[in-house]
This record gives structure tokens, sequence and C-alpha cells, in this order.
């Protein structure tokens, strides 16, 4: 979870991931972040999260993105 | 049928007296029929393809449910429970890849008719089929609407997003709906069968709202839109004769013209839609609003951007080939480039299948690579206004910066859109430098605006309905009207009175009848 977080923050510094849990909602993250992100995930979990995926449910908070990379690592 | 000839309204009343005289379980076969009509009026050719679509799209909907259906029942069976993780694992790939052979030549047949019609066959002459022999190839009614509308629904499907519909019949009515054949929105399958195929109950609310959406979108078009469209074409029409700031003036008209067409026609398709208890996602919010070129195509025609998003974008940004490109572009050059290669190339294939969807001239490729450019400058810039804005921290929240930046957006699309108009891009080019260079400000001020085939009536008429709608633009800054008219106590009575005052409006001010010529909506053409 301290990876995603870094990963996160370092493309929006200033998002309290902890408590912020309208990321796609409130329109914080852009599709453009949304690639970043994916691809950074990619590298670093070596998860690959399909386009089926990018949903608001999933990208909406730190802890539900956490929950998607667990699935998908289990799968 | 156009939306703004006697024979639709003469239709829509007939349509919705039928409608609300059968019982609400049978309501959506009466849309399916009268869509058939709709459609019928537009030409029978149009049959052959959308019939394919319906047909193709259900067989392919079908095919993959049962996949993963039979997939599902398999897993969940002893036998399957008995499977290790991995064994599982390749069985669900198994499946998606047997449901991916039925998903991938239903895309091709539908995506490929579309092609052939739009790209290769359209507008010219076929000699060498008897029963065609001598006619042009007309395009069939919203063939580019309803295919990518359908095409979302089984890639849906295919995503496990929604469960394959049973009936045909329904699948029929879900691509034909004839609100929506004209011009969209292309709908989302789950948002719009929702009341599609079971609609909300008869209410007077519904009907009056919807009524009141329906008028305001033909005060658009009629008192807007189609007076303003002699002067643009006679603009359009001859560049040599009208240069500098004819050409600017011409490029403000369009960006009046277009806007009142198209958010006109879709005000109508919600509201029709309305008044039948059928719910259609808006296709725009405020656009001329907007900030910047990003914000401005998340806020214009919505609709097609979504579905660039979600069925283009994101699917060639996270492929497994664009994820391995990134990895050895950021060994090559960089983190700061490797990362930014997933985004550059989707985008750019995004704008440039946007600008191919507009039409197949050269003139749409480069505005859908001109507007991909801009954004990308603009989203290299950030950390640049970032810096600026740091400096002046209060210049944001200024009125006279945010209208800075709205003037800025318009300017620079409708700068764009002179592609679209004079369809030539080295003529657009001529054009759009010719407003600095060639002058003629003043004699366009000193009457010359007067022999664009418009009066100083028709003008201050345009100009008054475009007064108009800024303003009720401006008030919807705190909610939609309608539903504040709605609360108020009175509110059936007031919401009544404006559906008079809006009628006798058109009735006064609308540019219809003799003289004026019936246009359809610009784009009903793409």
């Amino acid at each position: 979870m301290d990876e995603l977080i870094k990963i996160l923050k370092e493309i929006h510094p200033d998002v309290d991931y902890d408590t912020n849990k309208k990321l796609i909602d409130g329109k914080v993250l852009d599709s453009f972040d949304i690639i970043t992100l994916i691809s950074e995930i990619n590298d670093t979990f070596d998860v690959a999260i399909p386009a089926e995926e990018i949903i608001p449910e999933n990208f909406n908070s730190a802890e539900s993105l956490w929950e998607l990379i667990s699935r998908l690592a289990e799968d | 049928m156009l939306f703004t000839s006697l024979g639709f309204i003469i239709f829509t009343a007939l349509l919705i007296a039928v409608y609300y005289a059968v019982p609400i379980k049978y309501r959506w076969v009466i849309l399916l029929v009268f869509s058939m009509i709709f459609y019928a009026f537009a030409g029978l050719s149009g049959f052959i393809f959308m019939g394919t679509t319906i047909i193709t799209s259900y067989i392919a909907a079908r095919l993959i449910q049962k996949a993963y259906d039979r997939r599902d029942a398999y897993l969940a069976s002893e036998q399957g429970k008995a499977l290790t993780k991995d064994e599982k694992k390749a069985y669900r790939a198994k499946c998606k890849s047997r449901a991916r052979r039925v998903l991938v030549p239903a895309l091709v047949i539908n995506f490929g008719i579309l092609a052939l019609l739009k790209y290769i066959l359209a507008g010219r002459i076929l000699e060498g089929l008897p029963f065609l022999s001598g006619a042009a190839i007309v395009l069939p009614m919203g063939i580019s609407f309803y295919t990518f509308q359908t095409m979302g629904y089984i890639i849906d499907v295919y995503r496990a997003k929604v469960s394959a519909e049973k009936n045909i019949l329904k699948t029929a009515l879900f691509t034909s709906y004839f609100p929506l054949t004209v011009q969209g929105p292309i709908s989302d399958y789950r948002y719009l069968t929702a009341t599609l195929y079971t609609p909300e109950p008869f209410s007077a609310k519904n009907i009056m709202s919807g009524l009141e959406r329906v008028l305001w979108g033909y005060f658009k078009k009629l008192v807007i839109a189609d007076r303003l469209a002699a002067a643009v074409s006679t603009v359009i029409g001859s560049p040599a004769q009208y240069t500098g700031a004819y050409a600017l003036f011409g490029m403000i008209l369009y960006a009046a013209q277009l806007y009142a067409d198209f958010t006109g026609g879709i005000d109508i398709t919600i509201g029709l839609s309305e008044m039948l208890g059928v719910r259609v996602q808006e296709n725009f919010n405020r656009p001329y609003f907007s900030k910047n070129i990003t914000e401005y195509w998340r806020r214009w025609h919505i609709s097609l951007g979504e579905w660039f998003k979600e069925y283009m974008f994101y699917p060639i940004s996270v492929s497994k080939p664009m994820l391995k490109l990134s990895k050895k572009a950021r060994s090559a050059f960089g983190d700061s480039v490797g990362k930014r290669i997933p985004v550059y190339v989707s985008t750019a294939a995004v704008w440039l299948t946007t600008g191919i969807w507009h039409g197949r001239g050269l003139n749409f490729a480069v505005w859908g690579l001109l507007n991909c450019v801009i954004i990308l400058i603009s989203q290299e810039l950030m950390p640049l206004y970032g810096r600026f804005h740091g400096r002046l921290p209060g210049l944001k929240r200024t009125c006279g910066y945010r209208a800075f930046e709205c003037v800025r957006t318009v300017f620079i699309l409708s700068s764009l859109r002179m592609l679209d108009c004079y369809r030539n891009v080295p003529l657009t080019f001529r054009m759009f430098a010719g407003i600095f260079t060639e002058g003629r400000y003043r004699e366009l001020v000193r009457g010359g605006f007067l022999e664009l085939g418009l009066t100083g009536a028709d003008f201050a008429a345009a100009l008054a309905g475009v007064l108009i709608v800024f303003a009720v633009s401006m008030m919807q800054r705190k909610g939609g009207i309608r539903e504040r008219l709605a609360e108020k106590k009175h509110g059936f009575t007031l919401q009544a009175i404006l559906c008079a005052i809006i009628i006798v409006t058109i009735l006064i001010f609308g540019a219809y009848g003799e003289g004026y010529d019936q246009s359809r909506f610009i784009y009903n053409q793409f």
C-alpha cells in the first residue's frame, strides 16, 4: 500500500490519499493520470490492469485501487 | 423526416397518443414500430445495414454470453471446483479467447460496413450494379451513431459489464430508437435500456418538462441556427471574396450556429424521450464556458468522447504492447519520456480516429491531429501555468481572467473548425492567416455584414437569441431551470406559460417557411 501511495503522490503530491474517496468522481485523476498510474503499477507490482477494470469504483480511492491490485495479483 | 418538419410534429403527437394508450409493458414495442417507420422515411436501403447491425450484434452478444454462462457453470461444478488456481486461470483465459473470436468478427463486420459506406463508396456513382445504376450511395441515416452505440454494447457484454439481451426485438429497439439516430447521443447500454425497455409511467411532470426541453431545442435550431446558416454558407462558399474580417465573422457565426444546431437537436432528443418516460444521457455541459480545450472536450459531445475513452483510449493505453513500449522507452530515454509514450500514442490514435469519424477528407484528419497537439502541449505546459499562477495567486479567481479563458477556448476551437467549414487544408490555413493580414474590418462593420444574405433584423433576432441562450447558460450554473421552476408554488402553470412564450417566440422569430430552406442537423451528416 505504501508503494501505491508513493506512486499516487508522484502524480498529485497535494492530494491526501488516506481521506480522499472521490479521486474519479471528484475529478482529481483525469484519463492521462490513470494511464500513468496503470503503467507505474505494471512496473512496480507486475500487475496488468485491463481496460474493463478502469471504472470509477476501482479508482476512486487508494484503498479500492489497492483492492483491485490485490485481486488481479491473486487471479 | 426532419425534426423541424410538420410531419415530424404530427408523427410525434401520434406516437405519444398511441404510446400512452397501451399498457406500460408493451410500450417498447410501440417505440420499435415508430422507430422503424421513422427510419423508413429516411430510405428503405438503410434497413439492410441497420438490420445487419441488429442481427450480428444480437448473435455476437448471445454467443459471448453463452460462453461465459458455460464457464461459470463449469467453475461452480464439482469438476470445476477441483481445478487448481492455475488451471482455473487457464480455463478462464480460454473462455475469454473464445468470446474474443466472436467479438472481433462482429466488430469487423459492423465497422467494415461503416468504413465502406462512409469512406469508400459515399457519394460515388455505382455503375456496375444494375439496381443501383446511376445512383449515388447515400449514407444511411445515423449509421455512425447507431454503429458506435451497438458496438459499445457488445464490447460491454464481452467485458461482462452487462448481460446479453435475449429478445432480438429489444436489441433492434436499442439500435434503432429513432430520436438517437439523428445525431446521438451515443448511449450507454445500461443507462438507456433501464428506461427504454421499461419506461417510467405516464406523468404530467415528464410531459411538461420534456415539452419545455423540446421547445427550447426548437428555439435554438429555428431562431439561431437556421437563421445564421445563410450567412455562414455565403462566407464559406466564396472564400476568395470573403477574406480577413469576413472569415473571422463567419467563424464566430459558425460557432453560434453549430452550438445552437447540435445542442438544439439534442434538446429535442432528450426532451422527447423524457415525454416518453425514457432517460437519455446529457451530451453537453455548457461547453463554451470551458477553461481549456481538454475541459471543452469533456463538455461537448460528451457521448462521443466517452465512447472513444472507454473503447479506444484506455484499451490502447493499457495494452500489453503499449506497456512494453513504455518500459523500453523508459530504459532508453528515462522515466520522464517513457511514461508519456502510452498517453501520447493513445491520444494521437483517438484524435486521428475522431477526425476520421467526422468525414473522409484530409481536413478532418488534420483537425483531429491539431486537437491532439493542442491538448498535449497544454498538458506539458501545466507546470509552467502552475508556476505562473503561483506568482499571481488571485488572478485565476477574477472574472476577467475566467472570461479570457473562455474566449481563448472558443477562439482556438473556432479556428480549428475552419477546417470543417472550408474542407481544404491549405485554403483553411490561408483564410486563418488572412484574419490577421487582410483587414477589411471597417468594411464589414460599415454594412458589409448586411450583404451576406441576412438583413439587419435577421442579425438582431439571432443576436437576441444568442443572448437569451447565454443568459440561460449563466442561470444553469445554479442547477436546471426547469427543475427550479417545477419546484415553485404554481410551478406547472409557470412551466405552461413558459412553453407558450417559447412557441410564440419561435412562430414570430423562427427561420422557417418561405425563403428558408428546411435544413437537417449539421451532425446528421457524420
